[in-house]
């Protein structure tokens, strides 16, 4: 689905340095790293927003240049915290605004429009402020709104930068739910950047590790997510253990 | 599947119903102001005896009106009533499409800087290009597009509401500074009395002034309807916009040169006159929120009735004194702004 090959990417300074990494449909890929790693680059790449110096960037198989935005925001929807909000949009409204490319550009919504969009609400558990002005929403509720605009999207692949920043326990685990249910129901790529690791442990199929451009390790968390390699990823002593229900890598930290 | 409850979601979001009922009540409310400026002023003509003459003119028949009446309605006050309501809903157009793309509740056209490039725009097509038809409005257009693109340079990297706001204040104070230079240097008759046009004058609309303001608000509504979704997502941000299938570029442009071809139009025919564009759009979403299918064509309509009833208030209220029209929307708007800055501040603390 997705497929970045030997990709790299500068500002002043590279940012990437030749990145290969592959999401296929189905499929949570969870991306590591310490802060200034690259993982939003690379996201913002992924999503077409950013072209690779060299390498490509394929989205089922054609260069994301080569896509018109609306043909590419049918295909993949980016999550990622949100500006601040000067306007009184609802967050119907604003959820809405996920349904830009499938929509004609004059008029008003069609049913169906608001069909996905109030279903995509209901999926991320904010049906309920659907009448409220989205910049009075806390962060947390923000947070699953934007969610929600990702899902009317219907994409393909979702891109997904800190998307538990800002939620509580349970709506993490529930948002992390809601992206493995896309994957196995309706065949979603996932690309997750986050920082918590243990959240990756438990629901990325594979996670990537990324430091300083490069792809330190790729592969299950059982195979990548071991202390000698998370320890000099993040350049502090880990400890990593079993989870005790499910057997997943769990990862603790140590003090001084 | 549990059904969604149709009531609250219809409540959720602009509707074509909620749109069209706000439309149709403020073009109501323009035709009732658009009557009262043509039947007041100081020379008293009845209702009646007006629409007798207008059914009059309409049909071919004899006028009922004397040739002085004929004069004042026809000559004076309908070109007067038609200019201030082309006026106002340019500026009020302009105003939206600037708060959207700069994602700025703050942004006018006037507060920007862009009103003085298009006077300073238009000064110069008087002085130097004055026979060629139709210079003062193409120049004031180009005057508008500089400093629109001035602003956008000096105003944009930091995601900043004020500091735009700075930046439109240091391009007016150094426009009006060259505007003044000009008008004292330049011995042109028609120059001397650009100091109470800049402050807003609608008296003096022309046939082929009125039909550019008419050609101007018109292409403007239609391309700014035509962005109106786009706009919807450019005010969430452009990051966002982009990934939800915007072409943001395109977007930004042809947005910007409409905001700048309708801000040129209307200072050029009716001055600098402030604030409109700020004001109008904030109280179009008092009607149906922030969605642009609505702001931007109630923006027309409540531009039209600011500047129509303020302009005429400025030739009634003190008659036979004329108050100059920019003054009576800038004391409505100034305040309106500092609620705005006080409000954004309060709520940047919480």
């Amino acid at each position: 689905m997705l497929l970045l090959r030997d990709v790299h990417f500068s500002y002043q300074r590279e940012v990437l340095a030749g990145i290969t990494l592959e999401v296929r449909g189905g499929e949570v890929v969870a991306l590591l790293g310490p802060n200034g790693a690259g993982k939003s680059t690379l996201l913002r790449v992924a999503g077409g927003a950013l072209r690779p110096g060299a390498g490509e960037a394929l989205f089922e198989g054609r260069p994301a240049a080569d896509f018109t935005r609306r043909e590419m925001a049918r295909r993949v929807a980016l999550v990622a915290p949100a500006s601040e909000a000067r306007f009184p949009l609802t967050a119907l409204e604003y959820a809405l605004a996920g349904r830009f490319a499938h929509a004609r550009a004059f008029g008003f919504d069609s049913p169906r429009d608001v069909e996905v969009a109030a279903r995509a609400l209901r999926d991320t558990d904010a049906l309920q402020f659907a009448a409220r002005r989205f910049n009075e929403l806390s962060s947390g509720e923000r947070q699953r709104v934007i969610l929600a605009r990702a899902l009317a999207q219907e994409p393909r692949l979702l891109l997904l930068d800190e998307p538990t920043a800002n939620l509580d326990l349970a709506h993490q685990v529930s948002l992390l739910n809601l992206v493995r249910r896309l994957a196995a129901g309706r065949g979603l790529g996932a690309l997750v950047v986050t920082h918590e690791i243990n959240l990756a442990a438990e629901f990325a199929d594979r996670v990537a590790l990324l430091k300083d451009g490069r792809l330190a390790a790729c592969g299950t968390p059982d195979e990548v997510m071991t202390a000698a390699l998370l320890s000099g990823l993040f350049d502090t002593p880990l400890v990593v253990d079993r989870h005790p229900r499910s057997g997943n890598p769990r990862v603790s930290l140590t003090r001084d | 599947m549990e059904a969604i409850d149709d009531s609250r979601i219809a409540r959720s979001r602009l509707t074509g119903r909620r749109t069209a009922l706000v439309l149709a009540a403020l073009a109501g409310l323009l035709l009732l102001a658009a009557a009262a400026g043509v039947v007041l002023g100081s020379e008293r003509v009845a209702a009646a005896e007006i629409w007798a003459g207008v059914w009059a003119h309409l049909t071919g028949a004899a006028s009922p009106l004397g040739r002085e009446q004929e004069v004042i309605i026809f000559g004076l006050r309908l070109p007067r009533v038609a200019l201030a309501a082309g006026v106002g809903a340019a500026l009020a157009m302009a105003g939206a499409a600037f708060q959207a793309l700069l994602r700025n509740p703050l942004a006018d056209p006037y507060i920007l800087g862009v009103s003085s490039g298009a006077a300073l725009g238009s000064i110069l097509g008087l002085m130097f290009a004055g026979q060629i038809p139709l210079s003062r409005p193409l120049c004031g257009f180009a005057g508008a597009a500089a400093a629109t693109l001035v602003v956008y340079g000096l105003g944009r990297g930091e995601d900043d509401p004020a500091r735009l706001v700075l930046a439109g204040v240091i391009v007016t104070t150094f426009l009006s500074s060259v505007i003044a230079l000009l008008t004292a240097l330049a011995d042109d008759i028609r120059l001397r009395n650009v100091t109470i046009w800049l402050l807003g004058d609608l008296s003096s609309g022309t046939a082929s002034g009125l039909a550019f303001i008419a050609a101007a608000v018109a292409a403007g509504a239609a391309v700014l309807l035509a962005q109106a979704r786009a706009l919807n997502l450019m005010m969430v941000g452009e990051r966002d916009a982009f990934a939800l299938g915007v072409e943001t570029a395109r977007v930004r442009w042809v947005v910007f040169v409409t905001a700048a071809l309708l801000t040129g139009a209307a200072v050029s025919a009716g001055g600098a006159i402030g604030y409109v564009g700020l004001v109008v759009p904030h109280l179009a979403r008092l009607l149906g929120g922030a969605d642009n299918r609505l702001v931007i064509p109630a923006s027309a309509l409540g531009g039209a009735l600011l500047v129509l009833v303020a302009d005429t208030a400025a030739r009634t209220v003190l008659a036979p004194r004329e108050l100059p029209t920019g003054a009576l929307t800038a004391l409505i708007g100034a305040p309106v702004f500092i609620g705005l800055l006080v409000g954004r501040k309060r709520s940047a603390v919480s």
